[in-house]
């Protein structure tokens, strides 16, 4: 009895009582790619979307106060409401699948890119604005060839955060059929299974992990001129 | 149209008010939880945060123990809590309202306040501190009398994002048999009822809106009038807000 409770508690070992039943992992590599593939499309889906939303909303928002004034704490609340109850209130709109958690995602990613891009605009140095436009340039093209260079990092920067964090929530969208490597996580728990539950966290955090280190490889590649001064 | 009076009968119906399954029990206990675990992460979190911003040591881990955080999936750390302690409270923890959702709620509410009261003591200006050091005051009260107080902004809004975190990572306790406010939606969901879902929803949304503006009042009240002119950008959290949950 003794020796039972010590070996069912042993984190390696081959029993299913253990945390990581080895032989799980070969038996079940097609769930384990499908459940890897779902995760990294939502989350690509999401950033994207978040992205394509949160880029004209900060540009609009540094240009004016009054748009900034809204967008801002709109953007800020949306990350206080629980995404157990966003997913609650899309659900009977949308259904379960794909729609809901990308939409519930994609919302949550606007409180972080919003923040960022506009940190990152309103960090270009006035000097630098006027120096633009003594040089003739129009607003767009000032835009496009000073201000979003120059915010580039701070915008890089909230996409590794959005990235990760996006990671990190879609395990919750099981709720709605969905979840990627949380449908491991949801698994382990109703089964009362601790294989599934270890290997689902372990490779979301390693997702996160590799996920950011590759955005940081990008964060260097589009600012060539900060290598320089390393 | 006919679906949202369906959630209004829901919300309204005195049985939904009432018992063991009522909502004052499921938001008591909600709250039971989220308060307790708020308050033993704040105990820890606050002054060890404060004190390695004094002495400067630690930046490295006080900054980046967020970030780190960010990364685990809270849901998995709830289920990981059911399945090494049980479901059942240990005795003497019946005040935390449930064991298993309180371990992990702590863990999760101490990143934001460490960092967030590490960054507000680190940044105090060095001449105050050095005005404070030629009054005769000595570190513990240049700590409590001056840094604290200035620090204060940061540290609140620290204590915010992470209140706002508990509750919001309480509503997926319910998920791992815990009554919270969100029990409804995960009873609504293994019964295809979505009328129970989405009544469940406003509720949960209703609950961390007033919690956050509750928190905001109470920040403005606690931080000393000399700061707030001209310190608005201080009072933002450091750590873009912990995860929505």
């Amino acid at each position: 009895m003794l020796a039972h409770a010590v070996l069912g508690n042993t984190v390696v070992g081959n029993d299913a009582n253990s945390w990581i039943w080895w032989a799980w992992i070969p038996d079940h590599q097609h769930e384990i790619y499908a459940y890897l593939r779902e995760h990294m499309t939502l989350t690509a889906l999401s950033v994207l979307y978040g992205l394509l939303i949160s880029l004209p909303l900060a540009v609009f928002a540094s240009r004016r106060r009054a748009v900034a004034a809204v967008v801002v704490p709109v953007v800020n609340s949306l990350y206080t409401i629980p995404s157990v109850a966003l997913l609650g209130l899309l659900l009977p709109i949308t259904g379960t699948g794909r729609e809901p958690a990308v939409i519930a995602l994609t919302l949550y990613s606007l409180t972080i890119l919003v923040r960022n891009m506009l940190e990152g605009l309103r960090g270009v140095s006035d000097d630098v604005l006027d120096a633009a436009d003594g040089m003739g340039y129009t607003r767009w093209r000032r835009l496009l060839r000073v201000e979003l260079p120059l915010a580039l990092p701070a915008i890089v920067a909230g996409i590794r955060l959005a990235t990760v964090s996006t990671i990190g929530l879609v395990t919750v969208t099981f709720i709605v059929d969905q979840g990627g490597l949380g449908r491991f996580i949801q698994d382990g728990y109703q089964r009362d299974f601790h294989t599934p539950l270890v290997v689902g966290i372990v490779l979301s955090v390693a997702l996160a992990v590799v996920a950011d280190l590759l955005l940081v490889r990008v964060e260097r590649a589009v600012t060539p001129w900060r290598r320089a001064s390393r | 149209m006919h679906f949202l009076v369906d959630v209004w009968h829901w919300l309204t119906a005195s049985a939904q008010w009432h018992g063991g399954d009522g909502v004052p029990h499921l938001l008591a206990n909600h709250l039971r939880v989220s308060f307790s675990s708020l308050l033993v992460a704040m105990v820890i979190a606050v002054p060890l945060g404060a004190w390695l911003g004094h002495r400067g040591v630690g930046g490295v881990v006080a900054i980046n123990v967020a970030n780190v955080g960010r990364a685990i999936p809270v849901y998995a750390m709830l289920v990981l809590a059911v399945q090494i302690f049980g479901i059942t409270s240990p005795t003497g923890f019946a005040w935390t309202g449930s064991f298993v959702a309180f371990v992990p709620l702590v863990l999760l509410g101490i990143p934001p306040m460490l960092t967030n009261s590490y960054v507000g003591v680190h940044e105090v200006g060095e001449e105050l501190v050095d005005a404070a050091r030629g009054m005769g005051l000595s570190e513990r009260e240049i700590l409590r009398r001056v840094e604290f107080p200035v620090a204060l902004p940061l540290i609140m809004a620290g204590i915010r994002t992470a209140m706002v975190g508990i509750i919001a990572t309480a509503t997926l306790a319910s998920f791992t048999g815990v009554d919270t406010l969100a029990t409804p939606i995960y009873i609504g969901l293994n019964t295809n009822d979505n009328v129970a879902v989405f009544g469940g929803a406003v509720l949960v949304a209703v609950l961390a809106v007033v919690a956050d503006l509750a928190l905001a009042v109470v920040q403005r009240s606690v931080v000393s009038p000399g700061l707030r002119a001209g310190h608005a950008r201080r009072t933002r959290a450091v750590v873009p807000v912990a995860a929505a949950a």
